[in-house]
């Protein structure tokens, strides 16, 4: 969930905010019909607005009862704090693990790895390369995708919510390569994310990926695909699946 | 009245425990005082963390002592149940010893470490699993492993077998979060709170 003061919102690579409804309200319905996680990035996240932010994760927190992720806007160590004490299960930080790479060790000493996200969103040049960018996807930098995943591993991060720019929004499936290639790459998890728009994209994204797990916004906001339904159909494919 | 007291210490998020409990009815306390602990009808015993830092602060606190002489229901959750083992080869750290069990790292052959995500667990029926099927799945974050031992009375796989569910006698402690493993979790709870103390 993309949260803009207050509001669900989902985007197509990256802009074009449509909105999507009360995020705590999505997120008991997500619960209740079998997600497995939940993941809020506030893309408003200005020091002013930090305080909103804690107040969401709270009352997530208090509806739902399974585990969830909370990035935008983190900086330092304290602004973590607030988060897990206010009952975030795990936090993603993108823009300030590059801008100072060493947040990412100092957190996971202070809270453990398995609570810290690096988020990478990634677009493929015409190099071919794939380039990390930061600042909601408007800046690129000269991080090559594997080379900064395998850096942040080094540096103690838990898991990578990996976002293909190249596919966000467009509903025409997820990065197969760049996922499999990180995975192979690096020992620590990867969410796939950006591209889903149908079931057959997410056996893809498992298969053929080989996602750890993979998260979507839009099918779900907007009801295309309903969570028991995928997991069925994941499930028919062998896909090892959580059921209700 | 169902007083229950949550072991405050320097192991990690228990705001998610606290949510878990409210949701049923239940306003616990969050405390480190002795006497709280020894009155209150049951004791949590949450965790996330490292095994030796956690180990300093209950020695710190003199909770060492206190804690496996508790007589009422007392639930470990993750670190929790790893901590009333007997040692873990995590700093190679001495633990509380309710259960007699070695904590140990899953070795690398099993695949991506913390074990972390949803699986299920194969056990035969027990009061804390009452209402519990095989086929549910719940919520693990782990890196080192409580070994099979008499007082398993859950089992959980991830490449090796381990103790997903522990008890013995008052002392009950589960390795995944019951807090955060969706409504089969908060059952798991609920039978916890209905154990007469």
């Amino acid at each position: 969930m993309d949260i803009k003061d207050g509001r669900t919102v989902k985007g197509i690579n990256f802009v074009g905010l449509r909105d999507a409804g009360d995020p705590v309200e999505l997120a008991a319905r997500y619960a209740d019909e079998g997600a497995d996680e939940l993941c809020f990035l506030d893309i408003t996240a200005t020091v002013e607005k930090r305080d909103t932010l804690v107040e969401l994760v709270r009352n997530v927190g208090k509806e739902i009862n399974i585990p969830f992720t909370v990035g935008g806007g983190i900086r330092e160590v304290q602004d973590v704090s607030r988060l897990l004490k206010a009952g975030a299960d795990k936090i993603s930080i993108n823009s300030a693990a590059v801008k100072r790479p060493e947040l990412v060790s100092e957190l996971a000493l202070e809270f453990g790895s398995q609570c810290v996200v690096v988020a990478i969103d990634v677009k493929q040049e015409n190099d071919g390369h794939w380039y990390v960018y930061v600042h909601g996807g408007r800046s690129r930098t000269e991080h090559k995708a594997i080379d900064w995943a395998k850096r942040i591993t080094d540096l103690g991060a838990g898991e990578i919510l990996l976002t293909s720019m190249n596919s966000d929004g467009t509903q025409e499936g997820f990065s197969l390569k760049i996922t499999r290639e990180m995975g192979k790459a690096v020992p620590i998890p990867i969410i796939a994310s950006g591209g889903a728009g149908t079931m057959t994209h997410f056996e893809e994204v498992f298969r053929e990926g080989e996602a750890d797990a993979a998260l979507a916004a839009s099918v779900f906001h907007f009801g295309s695909i309903p969570i028991p339904k995928l997991k069925e159909y994941l499930a028919s494919k062998q896909i090892p699946m959580r059921q209700l | 009245m169902k007083e229950i007291a949550i072991v405050k210490y320097n192991a990690g998020n228990i705001q998610s425990v606290i949510n878990a409990l409210e949701r049923l009815g239940v306003k616990p306390v969050v405390t480190d005082d002795q006497n709280w602990l020894v009155s209150a009808q049951k004791v949590i015993f949450p965790g996330v963390g490292e095994a030796s830092t956690a180990m300093k602060y209950l020695k710190e606190k003199d909770l060492d002592q206190l804690l496996p002489k508790l007589k009422q229901p007392v639930l470990g959750i993750c670190l929790g149940l790893q901590l009333m083992c007997t040692h873990s080869e995590e700093n190679d750290t001495p633990m509380l010893d309710i259960f007699p069990a070695e904590v140990k790292r899953f070795p690398d052959k099993v695949g991506k470490i913390p074990h972390m995500g949803w699986n299920q667990l194969e056990f035969n029926d027990h009061p804390l699993l009452h209402g519990i099927s095989q086929k549910d799945s719940f919520y693990f974050v782990h890196s080192y492993y409580a070994e099979l031992s008499q007082y398993t009375i859950a089992k959980g796989n991830y490449g090796i077998p381990f103790s997903a569910v522990m008890q013995r006698d008052n002392f009950y402690a589960t390795q995944f979060h019951p807090e955060k493993s969706s409504h089969v979790g908060g059952k798991i709870i609920e039978n916890f709170i209905n154990i007469p103390s």
